[in-house]
């Protein structure tokens, strides 16, 4: 195993000049030359739509890959609360360096610095781009646009369209991938499923894509590709995520020679709706923004077994007001779902399954009444109703933790390409901007900034320095044996014949991630999680039963394949979190706590990124990204 | 609680289909619908039957995906409220749910429940968007929109592309899809500009890809789940006469 970690890339001089400088230097493709060169996009959320249009628009060949029917469909699209931009237009001393600083802090140090700065610079590029698009944010009664809070931060900079904000943002980059549809520049595969990568000596060149319809395998030839598949958070099996959210294209692409940044950082969401029975399929976010007007509590008795509209003030316990009095309830995610948790297991969980904690808007109805409330959250509490059957203007909303976002991902440079030449990984799918623990917000936002301004001007820098070292002979060779392995694959998984369904061992899975690898870890869980998560693959290839039709649509077959990679990839979560000797962010090691139960991070040890790759045996082996804060000092994450 | 499902099984876009009715028991009434089929299709895969084809994919409403008739209504019975928010509790005990695709020429079943919506992406690629490039942009605040235009444009931009109000309308106009569209970018500054061109643009791709016209039935209002006004079909309609006037 002779692998080395390629170059984080940051550009010299100060944080605030970087991007700058990167954007003066870089290399250009000229206008006139960009239609030679085609360009695959994986996925048409929000990162993969922008990416594309973006690029179509400046005129490079894009072919864009979707499982879904339509490129609108992906689950940007389920993103409730808002984005962030650091536009200070409340005038209450918001900056780019205050939203820098408050990221990295969100993400507990476990961030490139670089690449966090650049973030918060281009987050008002964004806002722009999305008002000119047509994105109804909402607007003031003076007709300006009006932004709200969320966890994490002391200022107003989230912007919003109602409770639909990723609707919205989706919706205004596939309406700009349309354009570039009926320009011609760029084609879309809807109903196409990436199931591998062409590399040739680490640099990528094209994709293997199933028509998803017909069953046929495609090999599509490219100067680039860029993965922008989403988060893996549905390898939980309840998660917040899309019933068809997977990490597929992103464990595919480590099989193939990227390297995976920290695996096991992932965010569990303290605002969903708790598991009230084992049919369970999902599990519904309630957006962050609730916790502006919402008082999170618990009884202070176990076991109460009133409604809560019956239990007097005296008896309540607003955990989070009286353990993080400046912050309250708009404390960041991994310390609200943490310490829901920590309520919960110590017996003062309420609802059915005594699973929950009740997010209580009583006072805010009575002080600012109820139409400010509905015109606020109107169809957050429609869709709560919906749900659950209850009415959350009258009784409180039961809420609990939830996986939901993936901070690890395909590790990434400055200019989000992956160790693979070639091979590019944007939004949810990379490592980069959240280190250990991501603010509300901040996901949309990356999103969009990877795909509409800073992909624009890495990838042409890519494309203008490479040489033609691949012959086309050699690569359709490559191709071919790609295709060849996936044949293979499909009928093997075909012949198994067993008696478990893709869906039985995905629900295992997941019960087995939330016991060892979840809100909190062990050593000793961990070890456990391993073998039991070997086991379970190996029962996976004995046992699973799939239709055997292979040339016309079969969604056990792409259930089952997508249980396959979970089931590699959570074995490298457990890996990951076991290596992690210290709690920082969302990763929480037992182990590793202060005496007030907070997350106690080992700066001294663990001030990198772990980037792990596999070797041709198909071992993992981990490698370290060191992390040099040059221009903010570590210090403790307190939100009291 | 008990119910019998009646579905809609066809194998492939040229295939006859027909109904097959699959009892069900032990039903938790705060299952969701899908999560039935997700049972029913468990049952059916492990008995070696070809599982039912169905799109669902948020499962909160949002994406759009699920469209189907549930007894002869567009996602179901409940008002504004797309198939995948639908739970047992809303079906009574011992009750037959006859699900079907959404019937429309301009979409294809491509198996069982699940059909081919890629129309509604070909009328939006011809005129739904404002003509912006990446980085063309001015400072958001610059231009003022009255809160009152800013809600109208949420209103109609709130569509999730279903493709209801097409099943449940007569003619299967997809009046309203196209109306949502173009009265969201018209009430804003920075969709007007263009909005004479777009509903020309548009309305001929709707006519071409099969929808029929609008006769103010209304039905595609009540089953919308995003709840889309028929008001955006006068928009659209008002926009539209005023370009043909202009001959």
């Amino acid at each position: 195993m002779n692998k080395r970690l390629s170059s984080d890339k940051v550009p010299p001089g100060p944080l605030e000049k970087k991007w700058a400088y990167y954007k003066a230097n870089c290399k250009l493709v000229s206008p006139g030359n960009r239609k030679k060169y085609h360009i695959i996009v994986v996925g048409t959320g929000l990162a993969g739509a922008s990416a594309a249009a973006s690029l179509g628009e400046m005129g490079f060949k894009v072919s864009c890959f979707t499982f879904h029917d339509s490129a609108r469909r992906a689950h940007s699209v389920a993103a409730q609360g808002g984005v962030n931009a650091a536009k200070n237009y409340k005038n209450d001393g918001d900056s780019v360096y205050r939203m820098f600083f408050d990221t990295i802090k969100g993400g507990d140090f476990r961030a490139r610095e670089a690449n966090v700065y650049r973030l918060a610079e281009c987050s008002m590029s964004l806002i722009d781009q999305a008002v000119a698009q047509g994105v109804p944010f909402a607007r003031d009664y003076g007709g300006y646009l009006d932004n709200r809070s969320f966890g994490g931060v002391q200022v107003s900079r989230t912007f919003y369209a109602r409770g639909q904000t990723g609707q919205q943002l989706l919706l205004g980059s596939y309406q700009a991938l349309m354009r570039q549809v009926s320009k011609g520049s760029t084609t879309v595969y809807t109903r196409h499923e990436m199931l591998d990568i062409i590399t040739i000596d680490d640099e990528a060149h094209g994709i293997i894509a199933r028509h998803l319809d017909t069953g046929e395998l495609e090999t599509h030839y490219a100067d680039a590709v860029i993965i922008a598949s989403g988060g893996y958070g549905k390898i939980y099996y309840l998660s917040t995520l899309a019933m068809a959210c997977n990490a597929s294209a992103v464990w595919r692409a480590y099989k193939k020679g990227a390297m995976m940044g920290a695996p096991s950082w992932i965010q569990f969401h303290p605002t969903s709706l708790p598991q009230t029975g084992t049919h369970q399929s999902k599990l519904t976010l309630m957006s962050e923004s609730l916790r502006n007007d919402g008082r999170i509590w618990v009884p202070s008795q176990k076991n109460d077994e009133r409604q809560p509209q019956d239990i007097p003030e005296s008896d309540r316990n607003y955990y989070l007001e009286r353990r993080y009095p400046s912050y309250g309830n708009l404390a960041p995610r991994d310390i609200s779902s943490r310490a829901a948790r920590h309520e919960i297991e110590g017996g003062y969980g309420v609802g059915p399954m005594k699973n929950a904690v009740y997010l209580d808007f009583k006072d805010a109805i009575q002080n600012k009444g109820m139409a400010y409330i509905k015109d606020r959250y109107g169809n957050l509490f429609d869709m709560y109703n919906k749900i659950t059957g209850r009415n959350p203007y009258k009784e409180p909303m039961m809420i609990s933790p939830s996986a939901h976002f993936t901070m690890g991902g395909l590790w990434v440079d400055y200019e989000l390409m992956t160790n693979v030449r070639g091979l590019f990984a944007i939004g949810e799918a990379n490592f980069s901007d959240h280190g250990a623990n991501r603010l509300g917000a901040n996901s949309l936002l990356q999103a969009c900034v990877d795909g509409y301004f800073i992909i624009p001007y890495t990838l042409p820098n890519y494309l203008a320095g490479k040489s033609n070292t691949h012959r086309k002979q050699e690569i359709e060779k490559a191709g071919e044996a790609c295709k060849q392995a996936i044949q293979d694959e499909i009928r093997r998984l075909t012949q198994i014949e067993g008696s478990k369904t893709a869906d039985q061992f995905h629900r295992e899975l997941g019960q087995i991630l939330y016991k060892y690898c979840g809100l909190s870890r062990t050593a000793e869980g961990l070890k456990e999680g391993i073998l039991a998560i070997k086991a379970l693959r190996a029962e996976f290839d004995q046992s699973l039963i799939i239709p055997k039709n292979i040339h016309s649509i079969n969604t056990e077959l792409e259930k089952a394949m997508r249980v396959k990679d979970y089931l590699e990839l959570a074995e490298l979560m457990c890996l990951d979190a076991m290596n992690r000797h210290e709690s920082c962010g969302a990763h929480f090691r037992e182990e590793y706590q202060t005496e007030e139960g907070e997350a106690l991070r080992q700066d001294e040890a663990f001030s990198y990124v772990p980037v792990w790759c596999m070797d041709d045996s198909g071992d993992h082996h981990l490698l370290k990204e060191t992390l040099n804060y040059e221009f903010v000092s570590m210090t403790e994450r307190s939100y009291k | 609680m008990k119910v019998t499902l009646k579905i809609w099984r066809q194998s492939d876009k040229n295939s006859k289909g027909q109904f097959v009715e699959y009892p069900m028991e032990d039903v938790d009434k705060d299952m969701s619908l899908f999560e039935l089929l997700d049972t029913l299709n468990e049952r059916l895969v492990l008995k070696g039957e070809r599982p039912i084809v169905y799109d669902s994919d948020c499962r909160e409403g949002i994406c759009g995906q699920c469209g189907i008739m549930i007894n002869g209504e567009a996602h179901g019975p409940l008002m504004n409220t797309s198939a995948c928010h639908l739970h047992m509790r809303s079906f009574n005990d011992g009750e037959r749910l006859t699900i079907e695709p959404f019937r429309s020429a301009a979409f294809p079943v491509r198996q069982d429940l699940s059909i081919d919506r890629s129309a509604m992406d070909r009328i939006i690629q011809a005129g739904g968007y404002v003509s912006v490039d990446t980085g063309q942009a001015s400072d958001a605040n610059q231009e003022r929109i009255s809160h009152h235009a800013y809600d109208e444009a949420m209103n109609a931009a709130a569509c999730i592309g279903c493709g209801a109000c097409i099943a449940a309308c007569p003619n299967a106009s997809a009046a309203l899809f196209t109306g949502a569209k173009i009265s969201h970018l018209h009430r804003l500054p920075q969709g007007q500009i263009e909005s004479d061109d777009r509903v020309i643009n548009m309305v001929t791709t709707m006519d071409d890809e099969g929808f029929g016209n609008c006769s103010n039935h209304a039905t595609c209002e009540a089953v919308c789940p995003a709840g889309i006004s028929i008001k955006v079909i006068a928009d659209m309609n008002k926009l539209y006469l005023k370009q043909i006037g202009k001959g």
